[in-house]
């Protein structure tokens, strides 16, 4: 979307180290899942990750403490700077629904260092669901210790949807991201080195 | 409840096994299986580093008064799902009349219990949800002796680390002994208001409820207490020790 958007160093960090952590914990996931699936669904050997059961169980409870951690880092960070309030608070509807269609008709104005409307709210959005997939995710985990949790999920086995759930509404997000990383190719150097005067559009 | 597999995943996961223990092929897995927990090399290592981490922190976690939610005989899951790392028809069976539970470790008295041992002191009923680490439960009715009373008329060492049992069916576990101490941890003797079929255990199980299925092992032979870590069939191969609910 933006070819020359300043990204500071914490985002970049904290943006690989969560989609690694999130790489692992989805495809440890699924070999979780695959033990028992709660759709007529399995999901095939190579979008899993470690093998059989045990080795997705410590992959998710490893990958986990990193999400956690890049996640509390960010917004902490995020709350702190001011980052989220200013460039990732949703805008309303109405400026959604027209960045929305000016997206769409390839005609979507680039400003420079800020997010327009649908990316917050993409980016914000994906936020939420990623900590409410942490904290489904803790609540099928500890539902004895932190039964309070699985109780606000709908009790363990509607939190084990809810968690599924969530996953896919990332998966979807991430296929999302992606198109339009793929259809905007330089947003990618521009993420890694916060790209300033690499893209020439600023001072 | 242990485990529930197919044939092939057995096959599977024996010689991912026998692959861990044998130098030569380490190297071959390494290429392949990265991350499955069949060797203590590379990523593995850091896998098994965490798992432990993962048992600190759910030991740190774990409160001996919080209770595993109960549940109305209404909502009982029948039938109850048979689970073990074998086909049912494997089950072994023993005479109750002259099985006992072996006693060991850091205990007073190393008498071998009876069932009519069991049978004579305090049981407790509880209808909880039996979790399995694959991801799958069911509400079941336990009712036997709280492991606390077992341990305390046996004279254990209650500042001793581990609870560990042993099966006539060779599958073995252990417990951390906050989680042996908790009220609703018992040595189950009655299954659904009768006494424990073949498939679930008989003549006695472990019933805990604030860990994982597999921590509750059936068919139980031996009870030892120990500051030693007896793992266990399944930890031995990576599923998480603690395993808390």
């Amino acid at each position: 979307m933006r070819q020359a958007a300043r990204h500071p160093a914490m985002v970049r960090i904290c943006h690989w180290v969560g989609a690694a952590a999130f790489l692992c914990m989805i495809g440890s996931g699924l070999q979780i899942y695959n033990a028992s699936p709660i759709l007529p669904i399995v999901f095939p050997a190579w979008m899993t990750l470690g093998g059989w059961l045990a080795a997705g169980v410590a992959w998710h409870l490893t990958a986990m403490w990193v999400l956690i951690a890049d996640g509390l880092v960010y917004l902490a960070w995020g709350f702190a700077s001011g980052h989220l309030a200013r460039e990732l608070a949703p805008r309303t509807p109405r400026a959604v629904a027209r960045d929305m269609w000016l997206a769409i008709t390839f005609r979507l104005k680039h400003e420079s260092g800020h997010y327009n409307a649908v990316q917050r709210l993409l980016y914000s959005g994906v936020i939420l669901i990623a900590v409410l997939a942490v904290l489904s995710g803790l609540s099928i985990w500890k539902p004895v210790q932190l039964g309070w949790l699985t109780w606000c999920f709908g009790g363990y086995q509607v939190a084990r949807v809810i968690h599924f759930s969530l996953m896919s509404a990332i998966v979807a997000f991430l296929a999302v991201h992606l198109t339009l990383v793929a259809l905007y190719p330089r947003t990618l150097p521009t993420m890694i080195t916060g790209g300033v005067r690499a893209e020439g559009s600023r001072p | 409840m242990k485990d529930h597999r197919t044939q092939a995943r057995l096959v599977e996961r024996r010689f991912a096994l026998k692959g861990a223990l044998s130098l030569g092929t380490v190297a071959l897995l390494g290429g392949c299986d990265v991350g499955d927990l069949s060797t203590h090399e590379g990523i593995d290592r850091v896998l098994w580093t965490m798992l432990r981490f993962d048992d600190r922190v759910q030991a740190w976690l774990f409160n001996r008064r919080r209770l595993a939610a109960t549940f109305p005989a209404s909502e009982i899951t029948r039938p109850a799902r048979f689970n073990a790392f074998y086909p049912e028809y494997q089950v072994q069976t023993v005479d109750p009349a002259t099985w006992r539970l072996e006693i060991g470790g850091l205990v007073a008295d190393r008498r071998p219990l009876s069932l009519a041992d069991f049978r004579g002191m305090r049981q407790e009923s509880q209808i909880t949800r039996h979790i399995c680490i694959e991801g799958w439960s069911y509400i079941g009715q336990w009712s036997g002796v709280p492991l606390a009373d077992v341990l305390k008329r046996i004279g254990a060492d209650s500042r001793a680390r581990y609870v560990g049992f042993k099966c006539f069916d060779d599958y073995w576990t252990s417990i951390d002994m906050p989680s042996a101490l908790q009220p609703q941890t018992i040595l189950t003797l009655d299954f659904d208001g009768a006494p424990l079929d073949p498939p679930f255990g008989a003549p006695l199980r472990l019933r805990v409820p604030t860990k994982l299925g597999f921590k509750s092992p059936k068919y139980l032979s031996a009870l030892t207490v120990t500051n030693q870590d007896p793992g266990g069939y399944w930890e031995k191969q990576g599923y998480n020790w603690f395993s808390g609910s």
